[in-house]
């Protein structure tokens, strides 16, 4: 049911792990539902120098966050913020329907990130969240 | 391939198939046809299916019915007895660990205005008699409750809830999917009315089960047609279908207590192993009132569906209750019904045995289950700080 690169990057996943001096943690989905997303970044400059993942959820749920962070990697943040669902799930070659609220949890949890990053450098801006995300009710538990 | 999903279902017999096949050929006749040949060897073979199948139940002949499958059976159980005894009353008790065959079925009778009352279960997904017994009033009709739980395997007290049930005069139909094949089922002395079987849980053919309807039970036809199986249910007989079934079923049946001590000990082994291997695990289910060939697991910080997934790359077929693989946010009803919370339903993992599992299968499965669960945890955010707790 899942194509190829989504097996690929479930069984490898890319840039799993945390990164101990983060400045951008952001965590979406929560137990309940079954899928929680940890995103941590490094950013320097404006740019997402390394981005780690972990993932509590199905296998949809790891491949889309690996590939999201693959995705942001080497990226402005202006840039990461344009990422859609819809981009993280064509890099894999598609998902099953039922599967496609995992593309757009790893698209809330970059963004959960980089607002984290916001609010602790004292920037002002509110990252656009589409609230897609609601089908949880709840983006995060923190 | 290490298979360990017979729950769901089992690979057929060579032998079954080497029963079915001259029903497709030789003798492929339609078992209502007047011609002796080959029509008439269609009608023996029926006749003798049927005996043999409700030998196996200690039932009589003139009181099982053919089906499609448990799924039917179920549908028909419930449906034929409510609708044809709306005089009686038009009430239902259930639990609210039913296969959904049983769990949908009451939800659309209760669209058409039935009542039913969900029994909830301990912590076992064990029934408890006096909850059925509080729940009956003067309008019920019927008592449904599974024989052994699909997937928990946990065995209720049949005999007891049956023995209940014909002191308040109420019919008492049982699920017995799962349990027929593996443990010994007599209608008479369990006191059960009606109980559904399908072939394909033990060894036999797909697309075929039966409904045992007791003597004197009032139910309604749910397929009209013809006058097969004594005017209760048209369509053409299945006759290999059924041949197979009744040919796994006596098999599954011959040597029961050998059989079921070599798979018991082969699934105490599996159970107590993994509880030991794996640190942050709980076994779904009863102890030892369960299914000889079931095993249900609860892993802590990890979902089911990418357990399953990564078993199955390495060629171990199990299943889990998580809502990935249930088709819904919500993990399954019957571990949610047990009192497991959501995170950790979704971690479930179940592997059910046949009389052909080896110790060797149990044991590499353990093998590869092991590093995949670390895996998986080391992936987890919710595993974040566990390890050095």
């Amino acid at each position: 049911m899942y194509s190829e690169k989504v097996m690929d990057h479930f069984s490898n996943p890319r840039n799993v792990g945390e990164i101990e001096d983060a400045n951008a943690v952001g965590t979406v989905g929560n137990a309940k539902c079954g899928d929680i997303m940890k995103i941590y970044m490094k950013i320097e400059d404006d740019i997402i120098k390394d981005v780690k993942f972990k993932t509590f959820g199905c296998g949809a749920a790891v491949a889309t966050s690996s590939m999201a962070t693959e995705l942001v990697i080497g990226k402005t943040v202006d840039e990461a913020l344009k990422l859609t669902n819809k981009a993280v799930v064509e890099a894999l070659d598609g998902l099953p329907p039922a599967k496609l609220h995992c593309s757009v949890l790893a698209e809330e949890a970059i963004k959960a990130a980089i607002q984290d990053y916001y609010d602790k450098n004292g920037i002002e801006k509110k990252v656009d969240c589409s609230g897609n995300c609601a089908h949880c009710h709840s983006h995060s538990e923190h | 391939m290490v298979y360990l999903d017979n729950a769901a279902t089992t690979k057929m017999k060579e032998s079954v198939l080497s029963a079915m096949m001259p029903y497709f050929f030789e003798n492929f006749g339609n078992a209502s046809s007047t011609y002796t040949t080959p029509g008439q060897a269609a009608r023996t073979a029926l006749t003798e299916a049927r005996k043999t199948i409700a030998g196996c139940i200690g039932a009589t002949e003139r009181e099982l019915y053919f089906t499609s499958g448990g799924s039917e059976a179920d549908n028909w159980a419930i449906k034929g007895v409510m609708l044809k005894n709306q005089k009686k009353g038009n009430h239902i008790i259930t639990t609210t660990i039913e296969h959904h065959a049983v769990l949908h079925t009451c939800e659309f009778l209760e669209k058409q205005g039935y009542k039913v009352t969900y029994v909830p279960v301990d912590e076992y997904g064990m029934v408890s008699v006096s909850d059925i017994e509080n729940a009956i009033t003067d309008e019920t009709v019927l008592v449904s409750v599974m024989f052994a739980n699909n997937e928990i395997g946990t065995i209720n007290p049949i005999a007891e809830i049956g023995k209940l049930c014909r002191q308040k005069g109420v019919y008492f139909h049982t699920d017995a999917v799962q349990a027929t094949g593996a443990v010994e089922i007599d209608v008479e002395k369990q006191n059960i009315d009606l109980l559904s079987m399908s072939a394909h849980k033990f060894h036999g053919p797909k697309g075929v089960g039966a409904l045992y309807v007791r003597k004197g039970v009032q139910i309604e036809n749910l397929i009209h047609g013809g006058a097969q199986e004594n005017g209760k249910r048209a369509t053409t007989e299945n006759i290999a279908g059924i041949v197979g079934m009744a040919e796994a079923l006596s098999e599954a049946t011959a040597n029961l207590e050998e059989k079921t001590a070599k798979i018991t000990a082969l699934r105490d082994y599996l159970i107590k192993t993994v509880l030991e291997t794996v640190p942050y695990t709980r076994l779904n289910g009863h102890p030892e009132k369960r299914l000889p060939n079931n095993t249900s697991f609860c892993f802590k910080y990890i979902e089911g569906e990418s357990l399953l997934l990564s078993l199955d790359m390495q060629g171990y077929v199990v299943s889990s209750g998580s809502a990935c693989t249930s088709g819904s946010l919500d993990p399954s009803h019957v571990l949610l019904g047990i009192g497991l919370p959501h995170e950790i339903a979704h971690g479930s993992l179940r592997a059910s045995l046949s009389e052909f599992t080896t110790k060797e299968e149990i044991d590499s499965f353990i093998k590869a289950l092991v590093p995949i669960v670390q895996r998986l945890r080391n992936m987890s955010p919710l595993y974040e700080g566990v390890e050095s707790k």
